[in-house]
């Protein structure tokens, strides 16, 4: 039967803002189910609401901090990382999950997402990656394919992109993983297993932007995008995340990466210091 | 295949049909949920919503098995699956 939503059986409703629905993202927007699958995945991680601290940057995907009932930060552009370092720093017992865009967390706050995967601070972070700068009206990015059409490469882009596993794993992260949001049981299992596992976790979730990259790449509708993805994944997990680049139209290797045990920034720390005020 | 002889917890493990509920003034026709559903048991609306969006409706909930796929896929949280709770097996 098409009645309205009965808040009280949605195992998600719990963690959303109701007076702020509907949201603002477009039809078929990526976003929202990886959304579902990170709020699904706190109460399959055990993890207490109350203990999980969402930063968020700029973007569309920066919009989720304020669309979530937790403790959430919406911060400036491409600082979600910094933000979240401090808090980890001054409350180590919070549960840092950073959940922003490509734009936001490789094109500006690049510099930040690779030192704190070499530091290896425990946090998680989960990057809705839609190859192009959607709120601004699809400009090209970091991770726009080559050859791909945004508003400011009409003929193509002639950038090589950042292949954001290879960029994570080789920075020290200790957990890499990528799913599209066709793969929801994965993706959801991923960022569980990635809030449970200590130190610095990546997942690049391929996401589709029908209204404004796909327009621009022959992939108008909602759907063409998911169509994309159902045939053109392929899954292997423990690949090298060397072989993860994306082309236009070409294979999205998905996959959990990287899964590996190294000494975690406040293990270090605490290392450190105990030495010294042993020598004291 | 027709078993001559049916299992002792047949009834008790069977799939229960699985109760669908969508919000149509969330719904902004975006056609995951109808065309990813296993059993079919979606459709798009004729009408328009309040906003203007074909909506999605339930077509026959019958076919439905409970998998939830479309509870997670819908990128506006407006689907929500329930199972219905059987009285007498309890």
């Amino acid at each position: 039967m098409t009645d309205t939503l009965n808040a009280k059986n949605h195992s998600i409703e719990k963690y959303l803002r109701q007076d702020r629905m509907p949201h603002i993202w477009c039809s078929g927007c990526g976003i929202g189910p990886a959304v579902s699958c990170f709020l699904r995945a706190i109460d399959r991680a055990e993890i207490d609401p109350n203990k999980i601290a969402l930063v968020s940057g700029i973007g569309c995907t920066g919009r989720v901090a304020g669309y979530v009932k937790l403790d959430s930060f919406h911060t400036t552009h491409g600082r979600a990382i910094p933000f979240a370092t401090g808090l980890k720093l001054a409350k180590p017992e919070l549960k840092a999950v950073v959940f922003s865009g490509d734009g936001d967390l490789v094109a500006i706050g690049g510099n930040h997402l690779i030192h704190a995967a070499r530091r290896n601070i425990d946090m998680t972070v989960i990057c809705v990656n839609n190859f192009n700068y959607g709120m601004t009206g699809g400009q090209v990015g970091p991770t726009s394919p080559l050859e791909a059409r945004t508003t400011t490469t009409p003929y193509g882009n002639f950038e090589p992109p950042f292949n954001l596993p290879y960029l994570a794993s080789a920075s020290g992260a200790s957990y890499v993983a990528r799913w599209t949001v066709l793969h929801l049981r994965e993706l959801e299992r991923a960022i569980t297993e990635a809030m449970i596992k200590p130190g610095f976790s990546f997942i690049d979730v391929i996401a589709p932007c029908p209204p404004i990259y796909g327009r621009m790449n022959k992939m108008p509708l909602p759907m063409d995008s998911m169509h994309y993805y159902q045939e053109k994944t392929i899954i292997r997990h423990g690949a090298d995340p060397k072989e993860a680049d994306i082309t236009l139209n070409g294979p999205i290797l998905a996959g959990t990466f990287v899964d590996i045990e190294r000494p975690t920034f406040q293990d270090q720390l605490n290392h450190i210091s105990s030495k010294v005020n042993a020598q004291v | 295949m027709t078993l001559w002889r049916q299992p002792f917890d047949a009834a008790e493990k069977a799939t229960k049909p699985g109760q669908i509920h969508i919000d149509k003034e969330r719904c902004k026709g975006c056609d995951f949920c109808v065309d990813f559903c296993p059993t079919e048991a979606l459709r798009m609306s004729v009408e328009l919503s309040s906003k203007g969006y074909n909506f999605a409706v339930v077509d026959d909930e019958s076919k439905c098995l409970a998998c939830g796929f479309c509870e997670l896929i819908c990128p506006e949280f407006a689907i929500t699956v329930s199972i219905p709770l059987d009285n007498n097996v309890a």
